[in-house]
């Protein structure tokens, strides 16, 4: 480990004792041939990335004769359907977290504990959404949601029932974030001392590994919100005013203020994946601690 | 550890724990009660994921009277508007995975080869994951507000430039356009799943190159280039299945016609049905699961041999 370590460093001033001028100049020319083209590529990609957002931006704060102001921002609150669509979405987006973790959570840790030859069958349907498109999910589905509208009165009807499929659309995400947390523990060894001293199930399961996979169990929270907060497909063709629909209906009328609401939306996406990736072991790069049980896939 | 005499209270759940609880031997399977406890998860799915995808196969290929039919899926093959649907939306999802991969691959190397703890990767991999997984309506509405008939970069070339390119925006809201908004997401998805990657080459091999006299160019022809292509090539049909599943960014822009075969799908389930093909839309919807499961199929393949480096 400490040659390694120490090899990064030592291998340009070795190569200089060996052949001077010649080896010493090569290798900082490279250097600083790549930190350039770094910057070209950063300046160039990025600046792509971020155009389209700063125009939002300038977009939403047009005001007459060339001014700036926030009318459109404030314009979002009194909007009814746009208060409308952020509640329901927000409320789903908390019942798909809450169905998620119940759902994933205990399922994981059992498969782990009691049944390994089951997790790769586990694994596999959780990223099975992966291969099929979203599209494709309204069209079986739709059969599925029209049956719970005329047999399940209000509720069956409600926009809330899209729960139950951004949880399945959330799965491949969460299942990702919940299983690096779950690999950076010794699950069964904690499990197994748990059991051994009286605890159930459970209790095992909420008192002893979920306080140890909190990483991951936020990372996989935060994925689900925002991708329920940029669901569009299947709410739309299930003909649910949640946000995203609210503000593609209200770009055809008033395109500045949905802007501005498609604006704050990403903002606040960003924030709350910037804060995770914080918090989170693992959140975007799991692979750096993948430890010890590797292979057994 | 050894002949432990603590034996664990089977008391509080006796049901689950199965006979032989000692912890131990956990990993050995121990009767068919442990199973039990993956229902509410496989009943789950099922209801949700796979009753769908059974539903969508089986209306492929029935009438609305439920007696077998193959006349659902021969439009897919026969009729123009269908064909040239699947056709745009192959050209679609190839160009932009491409585009995204080769501009997301040079960004991850930027981005790699940065402190890996430091703001600038935090940053974009924020970024990316809002950029490719959150945007749909939004990023459509994002590129209107650049490019639209009165967007800043449109804005900005007519009345500061004075110049006649860019000034006629319907070109946003062609296949082109959607190519152009199609690679914005792409390049960020292409940073999420190909950054593991390249953290797996190791420096070690950079400096074993460069001590061997090797350059900038024979590293990456000899090494990181075979080492990195199965990484690269599945994030590649990665790539292609995201953008050939994508609908709600196309559905945002695009509002006359259905080009793309997402689309058709959406109007085929908007639209009042025509007599006779009630599952029509169905058929084309296995159309799409069976391009992507043989897709998906050929990056779980190469997958596993990319896994050899990267972990």
């Amino acid at each position: 480990m400490s040659w390694s370590q120490g090899s990064s460093g030592a291998a340009p001033s070795e190569n200089a004792l060996l052949q001077r001028p010649k080896g010493s100049g090569r290798a900082r020319r490279r250097l600083r041939g790549q930190l350039t083209a770094r910057i070209v590529i950063l300046v160039l990609i990025f600046g792509y990335l971020m155009l389209p957002l700063f125009a939002m931006l300038e977009f939403s704060t047009r005001g007459d004769y060339g001014s700036r102001n926030l009318n459109s921002y404030a314009a979002i609150f009194s909007n009814a359907n746009l208060v409308d669509g952020i509640t329901t979405s927000l409320e789903i987006a908390a019942l798909t977290v809450g169905g998620m973790l119940l759902l994933l959570v205990p399922t994981m840790v059992w498969t782990v504990v009691r049944v390994p030859r089951m997790r790769r069958v586990v694994e596999f349907l959780c990223l099975l959404p992966l291969a099929i498109p979203a599209i494709v999910i309204v069209v079986g589905i739709g059969p599925v949601y029209r049956w719970m509208g005329q047999h399940l009165g209000a509720a069956g009807g409600s926009p809330l029932t899209l729960t139950f499929i951004d949880i399945i659309l959330v799965l491949p995400y969460s299942y990702r974030a919940i299983d690096s947390g779950i690999r950076s523990i010794d699950v069964s060894t904690l499990t197994d001392a748990a059991r051994s001293l009286g605890a159930s199930w459970p209790r095992t399961i909420f008192q002893v590994i979920v306080p140890n996979i909190r990483g991951g169990i936020l990372s996989a929270s935060v994925l689900a919100i925002a991708l329920v907060l940029g669901e569009y497909t299947i709410s739309s063709l299930l003909s649910f005013n949640t946000l995203q629909v609210v503000i593609y209906l209200l770009g055809k009328r008033d395109p500045f203020v949905s802007v501005a609401v498609a604006f704050a939306a990403l903002v606040f996406a960003f924030i709350l994946l910037y804060v995770i990736s914080h918090f989170a072991p693992g959140a975007g790069q799991g692979t750096q601690r993948a430890p010890e049980e590797e292979p057994a896939r | 550890m050894i002949d432990s005499p603590v034996t664990p209270p089977v008391s509080s759940s006796s049901a689950a724990a199965g006979p032989a609880s000692s912890g131990v031997g956990s990993r050995r399977f121990r009767g068919a009660r442990n199973y039990l406890a993956l229902i509410p998860f496989h009943a789950y799915l099922g209801l949700f994921l796979i009753l769908p995808t059974l539903i969508v196969t089986v209306g492929a290929v029935t009438t609305a009277q439920g007696g077998f039919t193959l006349d659902n899926i021969r439009p897919m093959f026969t009729d123009e508007v269908f064909v040239d649907a699947f056709v745009k939306s192959i050209q679609l999802a190839v160009a932009t995975a491409i585009a995204g991969a080769v501009f997301g691959g040079l960004l991850s190397w930027a981005v790699v080869r940065g402190d890996p703890n430091g703001l600038l990767r935090q940053l974009m991999v924020a970024a990316s994951g809002v950029l490719a997984q959150f945007g749909g309506v939004m990023l459509a509405f994002a590129f209107l507000a650049a490019f639209g008939f009165n967007g800043l970069v449109t804005l900005f070339f007519k009345n500061t430039l004075h110049v006649n390119l860019l000034t006629d925006a319907s070109w946003l809201y062609s296949l082109v356009g959607l190519a152009v908004v199609y690679t914005y997401f792409q390049i960020p998805l292409m940073l999420i799943v190909f950054l593991p990657s390249l953290d797996g080459l190791r420096q070690e091999w950079y400096d074993a190159s460069a001590s061997l006299g090797g350059g900038a160019w024979s590293f990456w022809r000899h090494v990181g280039g075979p080492i990195l292509a199965p990484s690269f090539l599945g994030a590649l049909l990665l790539l292609f299945t995201n953008a050939f599943s994508a609908y709600a960014t196309a559905a945002a822009l695009i509002s006359q016609g259905s080009p793309i075969i997402t689309l058709q799908i959406g109007a085929q389930l908007q639209s009042e049905v025509v007599l006779g093909q009630e599952n029509v839309g169905k058929a084309l919807a296995l159309g799409m699961i069976v391009i992507v499961s043989l897709v998906m199929t050929a990056y779980a393949l190469i997958q596993r041999r990319a896994s050899r480096w990267v972990r």
